[in-house]
Order: structure tokens, then sequence, then C-alpha cells
């Protein structure tokens, strides 16, 4: 005891940074670990798709169509067109995971510069960019990607543009209340007492404290983007056939479902594996970055 | 600028006689916005002509019960709110025409309650002390030295604390970085918002024991919050008494505290458990809620609760007068008109 009590050393203490802390409490999480490994594997696979020693995902057969699952050669079996469905799932992947990412990504950028921008500014700005997200929010995110897709026309650069206008508003909310919040601590009236300027405590004070709830709130948004993209391809607003994307799949595989009930779910088993994956994915950052008082 | 400019205090202009902050008539009201077209709808006086001043070298008291105004007064004075009206001199010169607001934070720095809240919980200790320095141009290296130099004058040893997070420390160890930071600039006035009120009563003791031996060393300035009267009697020179926005009585601590001349503040001194039996208060204890500050009442705000009122007190605010008889004399002053000659109180003095 005696021993214990004398061998204490000053220490210098170097407390790990935010984000190493977050870093090891996430490894800590067995859900959010699995969930990152499997979604790994998904985007690994789509990203080197051609060099998997795959069939030709666009080489269809009238005489193979809808072969059952596990016919030799076709591990996962035929579409109806007789493609191979693991190479199509696969390289479908690419456009489905594309659709997913890229639109919560441009929203996260200009919904965080809108809510940041509103929520700092306050007033008069803050209600003009507020109550114009309010409008678009209004309408149920299926109805609203529909009808601007529809407005803009089929194709998968549209309903990427669609998708990112009907998430920078709830993005921008999120930001703006965050923001808001953050603004009134006092930790930004000392940094406005010592003199700092409005873009100095911004960068120093502001984005270092809303970045990470924004950030986790949009990585929620990534799984509803795949099922919308897969649900605009679904109804032809989206990809065009014969690329290989999970929604339009799940569309061309539907007049399949009495004769091979099983292959026609693979496309939405895909989606339903990648956006739970996602979600899960979210929760486990946000109670990671959670900092404790 | 060049760092040692930064780092070390601003220079004394008007000698030891000047007052190093003065007060005129400061005035602000909240609007309360309501409807569609967001019209002004009610006004909230928070603070309704108050003036006063702070000499070098003291420690002012600002006490009353919490919506009294007291911290929008603090928050006035280093223009983190902006005033209606009213003018605030820094050593003689008028904040907006001789200097600007940038200058007074210079020579201003605050404290706030929340010991939590007040440190960005992404910053390390020391980059949140170096950054009002860094901000003022001082080299990024010469302000973490400076924060440590700093840290080691509140009592935190540098080695140990400079590196860590606010969530790591406890509330007196962070209300300690909060006054190393409000020292990063070398302010000659300090204002402290409550700064122990949030604290437990032994760490209180010891930030306050800080709080004296820095004013001490580095010759400055309070101002000082707080709705604890033991806390403000302990540290305080002079206490202003603040009731609804206005000032009801300022004077010499142990004037204010032995000799106090308005209701109110006999009212709040005597709801202050007493140690000694022998002074056990025969004031009668104070009724019901402060009025509404939106709709203050007509006349002394203080009539509605005050036992002595009369017709003169609805009908007429009474100015500041200097109370008369007490051995403080011009520099002891209560805004009641019992202390009016001639004010048409049954009581006055006369």
């Amino acid at each position: 005891m005696i021993a214990l009590a004398a061998a204490a050393p000053p220490v210098v203490v170097a407390s790990p940074g935010y984000w190493t802390q977050v870093g090891k409490r996430l490894l800590r999480d067995k859900v959010t670990v699995a969930c990152g490994i499997l979604l790994l594997i998904i985007i690994l696979a789509a990203i080197f798709a051609p060099y998997l020693g795959l069939a030709d995902p666009y080489r269809a057969s009238i005489i193979r169509r809808l072969r059952p699952i596990g016919t030799p050669g076709y591990l996962l079996g035929t579409d109806e067109q007789g493609r191979d469905m693991l190479a199509r799932l696969v390289y479908g992947g690419r456009l489905s995971l594309f659709v997913g990412l890229l639109p919560v990504f441009n929203a996260f950028v200009l919904g965080s510069l809108l809510g940041i921008a509103a929520g700092f500014i306050g007033g008069k700005v803050n209600s003009v960019i507020m109550r114009t997200t309010d409008v678009f929010h209004a309408f149920p995110s299926v109805l609203l990607a529909i009808a601007i897709s529809g407005a803009l026309g089929a194709g998968i650069l549209n309903s990427i543009v669609s998708l990112t206008i009907v998430f920078v508003s709830p993005i921008a909310r999120i930001a703006e209340s965050v923001t808001t919040q953050v603004r009134s601590l006092d930790f930004v009236e000392a940094a406005r007492a010592s003199g700092a300027s409005s873009w100095t405590i911004i960068r120093i004070h502001i984005l270092n404290n809303v970045l990470g709830p924004i950030f986790v709130y949009s990585t929620s948004l990534i799984s509803v983007s795949m099922i919308l993209g897969a649900g605009l391809s679904f109804l032809g607003l989206g990809t065009k056939p014969p690329e290989p994307e999970w929604g339009l799949m799940l569309n061309t595989l539907r007049t399949a479902i009495y004769v091979q009930p099983w292959i026609a779910a693979l496309p939405g088993a895909m989606i339903f594996m990648v956006s739970i994956g996602f979600n899960l994915m979210s929760d486990g950052l946000r109670s990671a970055m959670d900092v404790r008082r | 600028m060049s760092g040692a400019e930064v780092l070390s205090p601003l220079p004394d202009l008007g000698g030891p006689a000047q007052p190093l902050l003065e007060i005129r008539n400061l005035v602000k009201h909240f609007p309360i916005k309501g409807g569609m077209l967001g019209r002004r709808v009610a006004t909230v006086h928070a603070v309704d002509g108050v003036s006063f001043e702070v000499a070098k070298g003291e420690t002012l008291g600002i006490v009353g019960e919490s919506g009294c105004g007291k911290s929008t007064t603090a928050r006035l004075l280093i223009r983190l709110i902006d005033p209606d009206s009213g003018e605030v001199r820094f050593d003689g010169q008028s904040v907006g025409s001789d200097i600007t607001v940038g200058e007074l934070r210079r020579g201003v720095q605050m404290v706030f309650q929340d010991s939590f809240a007040s440190l960005n919980p992404r910053l390390t200790i020391e980059d949140s002390i170096a950054f009002g320095p860094r901000v003022r141009g001082v080299a990024s290296g010469e302000a973490v030295s400076r924060a440590h130099e700093l840290l080691c004058q509140v009592g935190l040893d540098p080695a140990q604390f400079a590196r860590r997070y606010p969530h790591e420390l406890s509330g007196g160890q962070r209300q300690r970085v909060n006054i190393a930071r409000a020292l990063a600039l070398a302010p000659r006035l300090l204002i402290l918002d409550e700064p122990v009120s949030a604290l437990d009563k032994s760490v209180e003791a010891q930030v306050l024991n800080l709080l004296v031996d820095l004013k001490r060393d580095l010759g400055l300035t309070y101002i000082f919050v707080s709705h604890d009267l033991n806390v403000v009697q302990y540290i305080s020179d002079r206490v202003l008494v603040m009731y609804l926005g206005r000032v009801a009585e300022i004077g010499p601590v142990e004037a204010i505290y032995t000799d106090a001349r308005h209701p109110y503040t006999r009212a709040l001194l005597s709801a202050m458990p007493s140690m000694d039996p022998d002074r056990r208060t025969q004031e009668a204890p104070i009724a019901g809620d402060p009025p509404n500050p939106i709709n203050p009442p007509s006349g002394c705000l203080f009539h509605t609760r005050c036992p002595y009122a009369e017709e003169v007190c609805k009908r007429s605010a009474p100015a500041l007068a200097a109370a008369t008889f007490s051995p403080a004399g011009e520099r002891h002053r209560a805004a009641c008109h019992m202390e009016i000659p001639g004010s048409g109180h049954s009581k006055a003095r006369g």
C-alpha cells in the first residue's frame, strides 16, 4: 500500500483527442463494427466488381431465364432475361450506393451551410431561410422526390438532384437548431468578449460543435436516400434498363414473383441490408460521439 | 499590435481619482414580439436608467433577486448586449466615441456563472485560454506559454491540466480556467457574473480567495454580480442593490449591511440568516414575488411590496438621494421617499 502511494511519478497528462475517444468507443460497439464490416464488403465489392471474375451483368440469354438460386455456374440464379443475378447484384451496388450517398453528401454541404448561416445570423435571415426550407419540408419526401424527378425528366443525374433537394431541408433544420443552441452558450459569448470576429467564432467554436450532430443525422438519411432512389428507379424515373440497379431490378423482376419469388426478393434484400447497416452505424456513431458531461 | 502589447495591461489614464468605469443612465428594454408580423406587443424593462461608478481597485458588488437586471447590466457593460441608451466611460473615455467596443474589451473581461457552458467542449484548456490572445494577433507559441503562466496563477498545474478537456475537470477547476481565460488579455476590470453560485461551499471559498489574491497581485478592479449576500459582503468594498432594473441603494459595504436605508435592502438583509442571536432581525419579511418587469408599477417600483408605502410612492419615482443621516454620507444613497426631505412621505427625514 505504502509503495503504491509513494510510486506516483509526476505524470504529464495529455488527454486523447476527441476523435480518438470516439473511435475507441466505436470499436467497443459490436453491432456498429459488424455493420461497418458488412457495408465495407458491399462497397468494396461494388467498386472492384470488374476484378472479381463475375459474369457479364449485361449478357442475356433466352434459354437460361429465371434459373433458381444455387444453379451451377449461377450461384444466385438468373433474372427474367437470363442475366447472372450475382453479377447484377454486385454491379447494381455501384449505382444504388451512388444514389444513396451522393445526394446525402450534397445535402449535407448545402443544408449545413444554410442551417448554420440561419442559426448564427438569426433574425430575418433565419426566417427567410427556414421558412423556405419549411415549404419543402411540408411535402412527404417520396412525393417531393417523384414530383421533382418527374418535372426534371427521368435519368440518374436528375434523380440525384431531386433527392438532394429533398434532403436539404431536414438537414438545414437540424443544423439551424444545433447552431442556435450552441450560439447561445457562454463560450461563444466569451469568445465575442475577447474580441474575435464572427468568422473566427464560427470556425473555432461553432463548426467544432455542430458538424458532429449534423453528420450523424445525415448518415441516418443514407438509407432513406437509397430507398427513395430505388423507388424512383422502380417507377422508371431513375436508372433506365438494362443498367443494373437494385430498385430497377426489383421492378423488372416483379413479373417473376410467382415463378421465382426468392430471386425476385434478392434486390430488396440488398436494399434492406444496406439501409439497416447505415442506420445502425449512425446510431452507433451518435452514442459514440456523445461527450460525457 | 505586437504580442507584448496585447499581453500587458492598458496604461492608467486619468490617475487614481478618475473612476475606472462610469455608467450614466443605462437603459435596455427587450421587445416581446408577437403575431404574424412580429409586432412589438410588450416591453421588458430589464435595465431602466442605471447609473453608477466603479473606482480603480475596488470591488463593487451588485445584488438583487433573480430577474432584477443584474446579469443584463453585466452584459451591457462589456457590450455583449447593446444598450438602448446611456453612456459607458472606461477610464474617462466614452465607449463608442473615444474608444471602440473592441478596445473596451481589451480592458474589461467577464467570467460567467456556468463554468461548463463557458468553455468550448472541443478545445483543450490551453487552447481555450490562448484563444483571446491568438485572435488579437499574438503568435501561437507565445499565447500557449501565456496560457501556462495563467494556469499557474489560478492554481492549476499546466503539466497536468493544459491538454485536458473541460469535461475532465471539476466545477471548481473549470471556474479557475474561466478566470484564467478572462485574464488572458490582461484586463483592468473583471466582471464576475455569479462566478461561485454553481460551486460547492468549500470550493466557493477557494475560488473567492483566489479572486481576492488575483486582485491584489494584478491590481484588478471587480464588478461582482451575485444573489448571495454573504459572498457579496465578504468580497465587496461597495454594494449596489438592484430592484426591477433600477438602483435601489448603493453604498459602502458596512453602511449597506449595518445601516440600510431602503426597505427593500432591509428586507433582503433580514432574509439572510444571522449567525449572531443578538442581532436578530425585527424587519417584516418581504411578501410576494417581484412585479412583472413587462408592466412595472408606477412610481417607486417597490411600493407594491413595501410595508411603508404611501400615496406619494405610487405617484412619483424617488430619485437616488443621499442617505442624509448615514455615517457614510454622500457615498451612501438610497432611492426611497423616506430619505428625501419634503418628499411628502410621512416618515420622510426633515
